[in-house]
């Protein structure tokens, strides 16, 4: 039985595990679950998973929610090159130091930002009140100094040394979804843009481009939006994102 | 070359460092720091931790933040019993994604319980308005429910019929509402029983010990002078009244 992955490339963690299976030829099924239409709310995909979010793995019957534990998983069952998820005890822990501290920095604030920007609008049909974006974008930056600062300066060329790991691909594809929505956070960065344009040489461009090309036309929203229609999960989260 | 850890045992993630590293009988230089008086913003304590928080270990020259990577990179180097953080895929599997899962659910909403019914009454004076309250309770129930239905379901520990980093990474989070006044197992009798069971093998008298000082909050709150809570401020406007 083929590996099932449900992915929907909107989203950062679905991206990093996409990523991670293609550049380590992990065979799977792609099932597409498509949030902007509030697939994630459906009845097939509940089946799957109560939580109701993406990506999903599926190998055989174990099912698993979270993409670090996905990746976490794939570099076990696959045993994929070393320098993903380091054997070595302290450049392990970094990655996991990085790893754990991304949840509610990098990935809370470039949400945020891409929600702001790129979501709500597209929704409401209105721009979101500067003070309460200025505070996202301010919160971004904070986040983004932290990353340059104290991940990438005191060691090397990625997060954990001389080679790119877990950590580069999850930071990456969470940076990049504020970028989706035109803010460019690699401009007045040298630092950041060098570790990018490092990071997208070992992945790839082809292949980085192809999990970025929805994100990258997230402008595209309002039309699908106007297409489809707003799912209701939508309106009520954001009601509740103004409370 | 001794490993030294820093720890404010008001702060869920160094109350799971503190009894694992008891619990496992790692020898410890034991770092007591105040985050109300703001020791994490001391030029000291920026080197040991650039991010400014709690906890942290030191371990000869290597330098370490986060609970979960601290905590797995004492299992492996102590090679601690494999149940805390099981060798076999799968279930490792299953530690994972609720270490994962924790710090965008249960961890923000258990930490909010905290700074809404004491920290930011002390510190600005006024209640949160009710609204905004009710929101958070109910964010923090659906977590609950999402830990009992989804991670717990009739199984003894998260993982299965022993406990591990899941279980004690949980329970620690749960506890801080506690200390807060609200009474999560009420009407939640599964997640009561399950946390009787961590309790009793974590050790009744460790567990304790580690949820002193959350458990006498209320109470400490009420003696606290609000200008200690001064250089909070700006977070509590930002994070939680914007």
């Amino acid at each position: 039985m083929p590996l099932e992955l449900y992915l929907d490339l909107h989203s950062q963690p679905c991206r990093s595990v996409f990523l991670f299976a293609k550049l380590n030829n992990i065979p799977f099924e792609y099932k597409t679950v498509d949030l902007s239409a509030g697939e994630q709310y459906g009845e097939e995909f509940g089946k799957v998973s109560m939580i109701r979010k993406v990506p999903v793995l599926k190998d055989g019957d174990f099912i698993l929610t979270e993409s670090i534990a996905i990746l976490q998983y794939l570099v076990g069952k696959h045993r994929t090159p070393d320098h993903w998820y380091p054997a070595d005890l302290q450049k392990r822990a970094r990655v996991d130091e990085f790893l754990s501290w991304q949840h509610t920095n990098i990935r809370a604030h470039g949400s945020k930002v891409f929600w702001f920007r790129g979501v709500l609008p597209a929704v409401t049909g209105s721009p979101v009140p500067k003070e309460k974006m200025d505070a996202a974008v301010e919160e971004l930056n904070t986040s983004l100094k932290i990353f340059e600062d104290k991940f990438l300066q005191t060691r090397g060329p990625f997060v954990v040394g001389d080679k790119i790991s877990l950590a580069d691909l999850v930071a990456i594809v969470e940076i990049m979804q504020p970028v989706g929505t035109g803010l460019d956070v690699f401009q007045g960065r040298p630092a950041l843009s060098a570790w990018r344009d490092r990071v997208k040489k070992e992945i790839g461009v082809e292949v980085f481009d192809e999990a970025h090309k929805i994100i990258m036309n997230v402008d595209a929203l309002p039309q699908t939006f106007e297409n489809k229609g707003i799912p209701e999960f939508l309106k009520l989260k954001i009601q509740k994102m103004f409370n | 070359m001794s490993l030294e850890i820093y720890l404010d045992l008001f702060s869920q993630p160094c109350r799971s460092v503190y009894i694992f590293a008891k619990k496992n009988n790692i020898q410890f230089d034991y770092k007591k720091i105040s985050l109300f008086e703001g020791y994490q913003y001391s030029e000291e304590y920026g080197k040991i931790n650039p991010l400014r928080k709690a906890p942290a270990i030191k371990d000869g020259d290597f330098c370490l933040a986060e609970s979960v990577a601290i905590m797995m990179y004492l299992a492996e180097k102590f090679h601690t019993p494999d149940h805390w953080y099981p060798a076999d895929l799968q279930k490792r599997a299953r530690v994972n994604e609720y270490l994962s899962w924790q710090h965008s659910a249960i961890r923000i909403h258990g930490s909010k319980m905290l700074w809404f019914k004491l920290l930011i009454p002390k510190a600005l004076g006024v209640e949160v308005p009710k609204e905004k309250m009710d929101n958070a309770v109910e964010d923090l129930n659906a977590s609950l429910s999402i830990f009992e239905e989804k991670f717990l379901q009739d199984r003894p520990f998260v993982v299965g019929d022993q406990i591990s980093l899941a279980d004690l990474v949980a329970i620690v989070e749960i506890m801080q509402p506690v200390g807060a006044g609200v009474d999560v197992f009420e009407n939640r009798p599964k997640l009561k029983a399950w946390k009787d069971r961590v309790r009793e093998e974590i050790g009744a008298e460790l567990f304790d010990e580690a949820h002193q000082g959350i458990l006498y909050c209320q109470e400490a709150v009420k003696t606290m002078d609000p200008k200690k809570l001064e250089h909070f401020k700006p977070k509590i406007l930002k994070y939680f009244l914007s």
